[in-house]
Order: C-alpha cells, then sequence, then structure tokens
C-alpha cells in the first residue's frame, strides 16, 4: 500500500481531472488473488496503459472497470458515478475481436447501437462514418472471416467507437496481429487519442507499446497484485510519431521498466 | 463449379441404379427385383394414384410428429443448454429415449394410445426428439463466451443474448441435429406403419411383399428415400436462408 501510495504522490502533481478511479478493488478466484486492495486512477481525455507481467491482474482489473466481472471489494468510479455493471461510458475491445461471424462489418460495427434500440437507417449510418474512420470504407458487405487479422480488430475497434462511449478499454488488441499492423496501429492510435476527446485505457504486455502510445503507465507487479509505480513521460509525446522511438527519453523509460519487471518474469 | 457437383451427383446415382440393375438381373434373389422393373411399378403407382393416397397417409403423423419434435425439441433443447438445472432434469429422459430400443416399446404405446395417429406421432417424435434436444442443448452451451461476453459489454439484455448470440451461433448445429431428427422421423413413420397398423406407404410395403409383388415393395421404399432426400435439402435451404454468414466459417476457429 505504501509503495502504492508513494507512486501517486509522484504522479500527482499534474492535477487534471479523473475520468476514472478504481478504489481499493479486490478480487478472488477461489484461493487465487488476482486484484488485492488495487487504487488507481485515470485522467480524462488520456491514455493509460496498464503493463505488467501475466498474472498480475490487468486483464480482471479493465474487466471490472468494464463491469463485466464484480470486484469483491472495493469500488470504481467512472465520472462521479460507481460502476454497477456494463455501461453506456465505457465500450470494450477484445484481444479476440470477439466478432459475430454470421453478420458483415456493417452489422457487426453497428451491433453496440443495435442492442440500444437505434434505428436501422440512423446506426448504419453512424457505423458506415466509423467504419471509414478505422480504413475499412469499401469492406461494408464483407464477413469477418474474409479479413485479415489487423483488419478484423479495425472492426472492433469501430465498434467500440460508434457507440460513443467517454471511456474507451482495450484488452491487449494488437497481441493477434502482426508487428507491422500493430505499428501502423500504434500510430493510428496516437492519432485518436489526439482526436477523440476520450479517456483511453489500454492493457499490453509490450513495454514498447505502451511507453509509445501511453500518457501514462501505470506498472502491475503480480503475487500480490499491485501497482509498483505509475510513469508518465513528459517531454517526446510532442515531437511527431516518427521521433518517438528514437527519443532517449522513450529509450530510457523502455530500460527502467524492463529494469523492474525482469525479476517477476519467469 | 456446380456443373460439377451436379455432374458428380449424376454419376453417383447412375453407379448405384446401374448396380441395382445388374444385381436385380442375376438376380442375387427372387425377392430382388431389378431398376427397371422398380421404377415401372413406381410409375403404375403414380398414375393409378395409389401411392398419393398412400402418402397422404403416411405424412399424416410424420408431419405432426416431426412438427411437434421441432418445436419442443429446439424449445426443450435451448432451455436444456441455458439452465443447469433442466439439464439434470430433462437430459437423462431424451438419452434414454435415444438408446431405447424403439421396436420393443411400440407394444407398450399401443397398450397406452391404441392403434390410430396418436401412437404413430409418438412413434415419429421418439425417433425425432432425443437428436434434435441433445444438439440443441449442447449447441447452445458451447457459445462463444467471447461473444456472450461482447454482447454483454455493449449492454444486451437477456433476450438479445439469446436471439442474437446464442441462436445465432448455435444454429448450425441445431440444423444439423434437425436434419438427423428429421431422417429418424421418417424411419419412425414407416416403422409405426410397419409394427402398427399397415396404412399407406408401410401398408404397399406389407400387402405387395405378403403377394410377392416386389417391384411394388421397392418401388414404395424407393419413394420414402427420395422424399426424405428432398426434404433434407428444403431443410438445408432454409438453414442457408435464414442464417446467411453461417456456412462462411468461424473467425475464432
Amino acid at each position: 500500500m505504501s509503495q502504492t501510495n508513494k507512486a501517486f504522490s509522484d504522479a500527482r502533481p499534474l492535477d487534471q481531472e479523473i475520468a476514472v478511479s478504481v478504489r481499493g478493488v479486490s478480487k478472488n478466484y477461489g484461493s487465487v488473488v488476482a486484484l488485492k486492495d488495487m487504487t488507481l486512477e485515470f485522467p480524462r481525455g488520456q491514455l493509460t496503459s496498464l503493463l505488467g507481467p501475466s498474472g498480475c491482474g490487468k486483464t480482471t482489473l479493465l474487466k471490472i472497470i468494464a463491469g463485466l466481472l464484480k470486484p469483491d471489494s472495493g469500488e470504481i468510479i467512472v465520472n462521479g458515478k460507481p460502476v454497477v455493471g456494463p455501461g453506456p461510458n465505457r465500450s470494450f475491445v477484445f484481444q479476440d475481436f470477439a466478432l459475430l461471424p454470421w453478420a458483415n462489418v456493417m452489422r457487426n460495427v453497428a451491433f453496440g447501437l443495435e442492442l440500444r434500440g437505434v434505428a436501422k437507417s440512423e446506426r448504419e449510418a453512424k457505423a458506415a462514418k466509423y467504419i471509414k474512420d478505422v480504413g475499412l470504407g469499401g469492406f461494408e458487405k464483407a464477413y469477418p472471416h474474409e479479413l485479415s487479422g489487423g483488419m478484423r480488430q479495425r472492426v472492433g475497434l469501430a465498434r467500440a467507437l460508434a457507440v460513443d462511449s467517454r471511456v474507451l478499454l482495450l484488452d491487449e488488441p494488437f497481441s493477434a496481429v502482426d508487428e507491422q499492423t500493430r505499428r501502423k496501429f500504434q500510430e493510428d492510435l496516437l492519432a485518436l487519442v489526439a482526436n477523440e476527446n476520450k479517456t483511453f485505457i489500454f492493457v499490453t504486455h509490450s513495454i514498447e507499446e505502451a511507453v509509445y502510445v501511453s500518457d501514462q503507465i501505470a506498472i502491475l507487479l503480480p503475487r500480490p497484485s499491485r501497482v509498483s509505480e505509475i510513469i508518465r513521460p513528459t517531454s517526446f509525446r510532442s515531437k511527431g510519431v516518427e521521433n518517438i522511438r528514437r527519443d532517449p527519453e522513450y529509450l530510457d523509460i523502455v530500460d527502467e521498466i524492463w529494469a523492474s519487471l525482469r525479476s517477476y518474469v519467469e | 463449379m456446380t456443373n460439377r457437383s451436379l455432374m458428380l451427383k449424376l454419376l453417383s446415382a447412375f453407379l448405384v441404379f446401374g448396380a441395382w440393375e445388374i444385381a436385380g438381373r442375376i438376380p442375387i434373389s427372387y425377392a430382388f427385383p431389378t431398376f427397371v422393373e422398380s421404377m415401372a411399378a413406381l410409375a403404375r403407382m403414380t398414375f393409378d394414384g395409389s401411392i398419393f393416397h398412400a402418402y397422404g397417409e403416411t405424412l399424416k403423423p410424420l408431419i405432426v410428429g416431426v412438427a411437434i419434435s421441432t418445436v419442443l425439441g429446439i424449445g426443450l433443447g435451448l432451455w436444456i443448454g441455458l439452465s443447469e438445472r433442466f439439464e439434470w432434469l430433462f437430459s437423462p429422459i431424451f438419452i434414454v429415449m435415444q438408446a431405447a430400443p424403439l421396436a420393443a416399446l411400440i407394444p407398450l404405446l399401443v397398450m397406452a394410445y391404441g392403434i390410430g395417429l396418436t401412437s404413430k406421432v409418438f412413434v415419429v417424435c421418439i425417433m425425432a426428439m432425443p437428436v434434435i434436444v441433445l444438439s440443441t442443448s449442447s449447441a447452445v452451451r458451447n457459445t462463444p463466451a467471447s461473444l456472450k461476453e461482447m454482447a454483454t459489454s455493449f449492454l444486451a439484455r437477456d433476450h438479445h443474448v439469446l436471439l442474437k448470440i446464442v441462436i445465432p451461433a448455435a444454429s448450425p448445429v441445431i440444423f444439423s441435429g434437425l436434419r438427423l431428427g428429421v431422417s429418424a422421423g421418417f424411419i419412425g413413420a414407416i416403422l409405426a406403419e410397419l409394427k402398427i397398423t399397415p396404412t399407406g406407404v408401410g401398408d404397399i410395403i406389407t400387402y405387395s411383399r405378403s403377394i410377392a409383388d416386389y417391384p411394388s415393395m421397392y418401388a414404395a421404399i424407393f419413394s420414402i428415400i427420395v422424399l426424405a432426400v428432398l426434404f433434407l435439402n428444403l431443410l438445408e435451404k432454409i438453414e442457408n436462408l435464414l442464417f446467411k454468414g453461417n456456412d462462411r466459417g468461424y473467425v475464432t476457429d
């Protein structure tokens, strides 16, 4: 706990508006402690990464924020309201895409709106806009199995954007796509964070990816699960996407994170 | 491509009927007519209308039984698949039904329900229902968890999950259960006519065997097989119409 508090007192001075806050959340699976008294805050309009070795509870935390899992104790506050289940202010991008195989791209992207009872013409107009935004214009009638992994995840992203929620939760969204597609995705994600006024919570196991895309990185450590450190890169974000990977601060942070994680990776 | 598959189908039909004709001409048995003789008998029955009259009788228990099995079977299957408690309650009944030697149970059915339509419908249901129920329930239970989770995260209510995720995801297996169930239903309908009271197509089979009119007997058997195949094809067409994307493969597989 003292470690967590210390990390927060380091991070606080920026004094941003908080969109999502996690307060003392614990979660056990039987006798396995997935999360223990976790406290963490996510500033509005920024991208926060949850980074850590496998088993540190990062996906569990994300699903609790989404309302898909119930915490054993503690609470989640999103825009001032406690989370009791899935809500319209959050949308989720899944690691395995979770697209409906029997529905075409248009219906998949509009699915969130369909569940909300939005009229067909309206939801398709909205979906068409986001399909174009994620770069899938022309594929509206394609079925998921006809698309590459990267394109499938673009569909998943468009579906999450189409419901226009304030908070976007991304669960290792690029882990199932190839390296080159992933780099393109990361650049697109930076543009998305800059253009859409949304709060992004991003789970990843890639240190480089976390440092590249994040305004704030929360390092989670396992056994017991805790936030060990919060890192806020300061200088390289404004230098343009093509310069980030050779910025000294970027390289330092990557090294520093690896140094603190290496003893937990078996 | 369609041309090629049509050619192959015709070729396979030609081979089977050719083998039948040769076997009939040898003859392998006095009671085995040639293909041409059987078709001639079928044509005769078609022109004098007796086959239509027979199907009027046979289709009654078949259609009623298959309809009951489909509606009740899919309904119960969904229920069993969704609720563990109902699995405990109902699943054993259908497993026993599937394993039971039906011919041995027919006397019991006749004692309870007489020799009329009711008993025959029961026979069709006992044949058709278990496989429909069991495949529906296992399909429902194997709905990809990630799709259900996705729907929940996009605010799906329970009926949304059932109608928009569970049923479409289960539909290929439900339909394959339906195909098996319907073909078992055909077997049941003929069995009922052979074992309970000879009516319809079962009557043609029994009667022509007793007077050694084997071509007619085989014509009747042939016609029921053709009807069953046509019906199964129709079912497949319906499936493709209802769930268009399903023949296009699964993304997460």
